[in-house]
């Protein structure tokens, strides 16, 4: 991985004989600022957190020691339990919903008829908009009263899909879909254009059908792109925030109070900030564990070999 | 139209100088920190509703004393509710600290962060209804003075789905619940609610535990008792309102209908709904929604019905009294001066509710008969002035009122009364807990 800066301080120590300076090649100071800027805005503010989930604060008076008040009387409470509950539920469907549609978009985009390119157009066009102005526009639409059922008299859409408990979190997972569906395309469409060729031109000798081709070729080779995909997508739906905040602000009831939102009603509307620390810390370590779980059980350390083999 | 052009040049040149003010103030400020003596006084000032008002005001202050300048700055209302408490709780509030008295008016007093203005503030506090100054007053001592305009909550209604089914408004609640399946059966939602925003809720759970109970129920709750929502006065307005969601009081999409976006007075306003319970300020919004609707008279306003076998008086409403002022005990003695001195000259003077009064808006002064009077909007203006002056009790929004943690709380209960996924029982046992 390292190899080409690696070699550098081998021909510099030939040139220069053992000086050091710059000739001497990168040092870890290289990295100084970097590491000053990561544990300043990073590493700081989570130790700070930390420490906050053992305090009680309501961002007016003294800060006061709580020992482990705070997590107890989170994990105790039924509305994070639920709200707990809520993101694991959205995690896997999030999961559940956007890889297959990824996935088939991306492979078919990776062709090279030129229709693809003006369809690959619109696919992306999701990505460009902000996630407050997605969800100003989906609530628009979907208002049961003056949206797009009126507009257009289509009396099936009518439905309350945002003030409806049990259809508000499915509705928005679908919003939540149509935004993020298009960057996890465009990561299969690229990897899917790695796959070489050489591989389907065997195939096609040997008589394999399309369907073939893509469970015994496609999908195998795309396999490094699954995984990263999959951690981006459920590393990313533990802080789903803006587009549920803009649509729902937790609401119906407690029908989409998801993690995050949690920490921030909690934090900023009932001012226990000792409370919303608590939020914040599990939900590092539940995004840290299942990163960690996710490269671990796919066995990283043998990301290339798929790739080399191949070539 | 001559009055109008005069204090439009007035105005311009006081913002200058307002303007010209603060970049000084904030200059002067620099070296010595917020808080320093000789700093002058600051202000921060919601935008949007009366703002004209508090421009005027501060212009004519300004004017008047070159040498006790009061600086203002200006927020829009959801950035400057996050912006305070911080700002407060880290010694850098503004000398004039807006706000909206109740629960957390008890945490700035509690941690010594406002002072006590009882005694230096009593030539102003003689200018303000005194069922106002209530939500101000802390274990009988006044922290806070109203600053703007009363806004009682109302039932308004559409005369023309009215006329429609050929129905009275309704003036007791068994009538209101017999109103309700006809609307339905003309195809109007009986109730335009809000439900998306949540807090339109709290105004039914208000009125209906007043007219049960009156304003004692509630007045426990905030004292903080054991179990004071266990009252059976609550119970009785929670059974209430889930006999009305069950009716179809509020036809079946009042979850995600949002009032910040006007979408409950628009069902109003095109035809879709019949009534709405909303705070005074919505008149003003029908106002700019629907000019046509306002000016044929279509827009019907009254109290709260009666209900049988409840104890409260008739007169008694809800909603928010006022906002408020509050002098910050971060500032030097000179400058609280400034702030106190302002209170008792500029706070509902003649200018200052004539002001109020041109925006549409009901002023939360004693003597305001003649400006209303005066007023394009003086039959409106005048019932909600009087029914604020001869309230038997002003109960302040519950939210407001109490403990930001306990409002939360509330207001999540209350949508699943509404949405009828939890009881009153166990809505009590809930709003118990955070006693």
């Amino acid at each position: 991985m390292t190899n080409p800066i690696a070699r550098r301080p081998a021909a510099g120590r030939v040139r220069k004989s053992g000086g050091r300076g710059v000739g001497a090649g990168p040092s870890a100071w290289y990295a100084a600022p970097a590491l000053v800027f990561f544990g300043f805005f990073a590493l700081v503010p989570l130790i700070g957190v930390f420490v906050l989930s053992f305090m009680n604060w309501d961002g007016l008076g003294e800060l006061s020691l709580a020992g482990a008040g705070n997590w107890t009387r989170m994990l105790g409470n039924a509305t994070t339990q639920h709200a707990i509950v809520l993101t694991l539920i959205m995690t896997v469907m999030c999961w559940v919903i956007q890889t297959p549609i990824s996935l088939l978009l991306g492979v078919f985009m990776a062709g090279q008829q030129r229709y693809r390119a003006v369809l690959a157009v619109l696919y992306f066009l999701p990505l460009l908009f902000s996630a407050t102005a997605v969800g100003i526009a989906f609530t628009a639409l979907l208002d049961p009263n003056f949206g797009m059922s009126r507009a257009f008299g289509l009396d099936f859409l009518s439905r309350d899909f945002l003030g409806n408990p049990s259809l508000a979190l499915p509705t928005i997972m679908v919003v939540i879909a149509w935004c993020f569906v298009p960057f996890h395309s465009l990561l299969y469409q690229g990897a899917a254009r790695q796959i070489p060729a050489s591989i389907y031109e065997a195939a096609m000798i040997d008589g394999a059908s399309r369907v073939q081709n893509f469970f015994y070729i496609t999908l195998p080779q795309l396999r490094n792109t699954i995984i990263t995909s999959s951690t981006l997508m459920i590393t990313g739906s533990l802080t789903y925030f803006d587009l549920i905040f803009v649509m729902t602000a937790g609401g119906p009831g407690n029908a989409t109070r998801v993690l995050p939102l949690d920490m921030y009603l909690t934090g900023f509307r009932s001012y226990n900030m000792g409370g919303a620390s608590v939020i914040g810390v599990i939900l590092v370590v539940v995004g840290l564990l299942i990163a960690w779980l996710l490269n671990h059980v796919s066995g990283s350390s043998k990301m290339e070999s798929d790739m080399e083999g191949a070539l | 139209m001559y009055q109008l052009k005069i204090s439009r040049r007035r105005m311009t040149t006081g913002m200058l100088a307002a303007g010209a003010a603060s970049l000084l103030a904030a200059c002067g400020n620099r070296p010595g920190g917020a808080s320093s003596a000789g700093g002058g006084a600051t202000a921060w000032v919601l935008t949007g509703g009366p703002e004209q008002t508090f421009r005027d005001s501060f212009e004519r202050w300004n004017t008047a004393y070159s040498e006790r300048q009061i600086a203002t700055e200006w927020f829009a209302n959801d950035a400057y509710k996050e912006k305070i408490r911080t700002a407060v709780g880290a010694g850098n509030a503004p000398t004039l600290l807006y706000n909206w008295a109740g629960g957390t008016l008890a945490d700035y007093v509690a941690n010594e962060q406002v002072i006590d203005l009882t005694e230096s503030t009593v030539t102003a506090q003689e200018r303000i209804v005194p069922s106002l100054l209530d939500p101000g007053k802390i274990d009988g001592k006044v922290y806070a003075l109203p600053n703007n305009n009363a806004q009682p909550v109302m039932l308004y209604y559409s005369k023309p789905a009215f006329e429609a089914i050929g129905a009275q408004p309704p003036t007791t609640w068994d009538e209101l619940m017999r109103l309700v399946p006809e609307f339905t059966a003309a195809g109007y939602i009986p109730f335009a609610e809000a439900g998306s925003s949540q807090w339109p809720y709290l105004m039914w759970i208000e009125y209906l535990t007043d007219r049960i109970g009156g304003p004692e129920p509630f007045a426990k709750i905030v004292a903080g008792e054991p179990d004071a929502w266990s009252d059976p006065a609550i119970t009785g307005a929670l059974e209430k309102i889930q006999e009305l969601v069950r009716a179809g009081g509020f036809g079946d999409s009042y979850g995600s209908v949002d009032a910040d976006s006007g979408a409950d007075i628009a069902l109003i306003h095109t035809g879709k709904a019949a009534m709405i319970l909303q705070g005074s300020w919505v008149y003003a919004n029908f106002l700019t929604d629907a000019p046509d609707f306002m000016s044929a008279g279509n827009l019907g306003y009254m109290d709260f019905p009666s209900v049988a076998g409840g104890t409260g008086d008739l007169t008694n409403i809800v909603g928010n009294p006022a906002n408020y002022w509050s002098i910050s005990a971060s500032g030097s003695q000179e400058v609280q001066q400034i702030a106190i001195d302002y209170l008792n000259e500029e706070l509902y003077n003649e200018d200052y509710i004539e002001a109020l009064v041109a925006g549409g808006t009901i002023p939360a002064a004693l003597d305001a008969d003649a400006a209303i009077a005066a007023s394009e909007h003086a039959e409106y203006l005048a019932y909600g002035y009087d029914m604020v002056k001869n309230a038997g009790s002003f109960t302040q929004s519950w939210d407001q009122a109490l403990s930001s943690a306990a409002a939360q709380e509330l207001l999540t209960n209350l949508s699943q009364i509404f949405l009828l996924q939890i009881d009153p029982e166990q809505f009590v046992t809930n709003m118990n807990a955070t006693l």
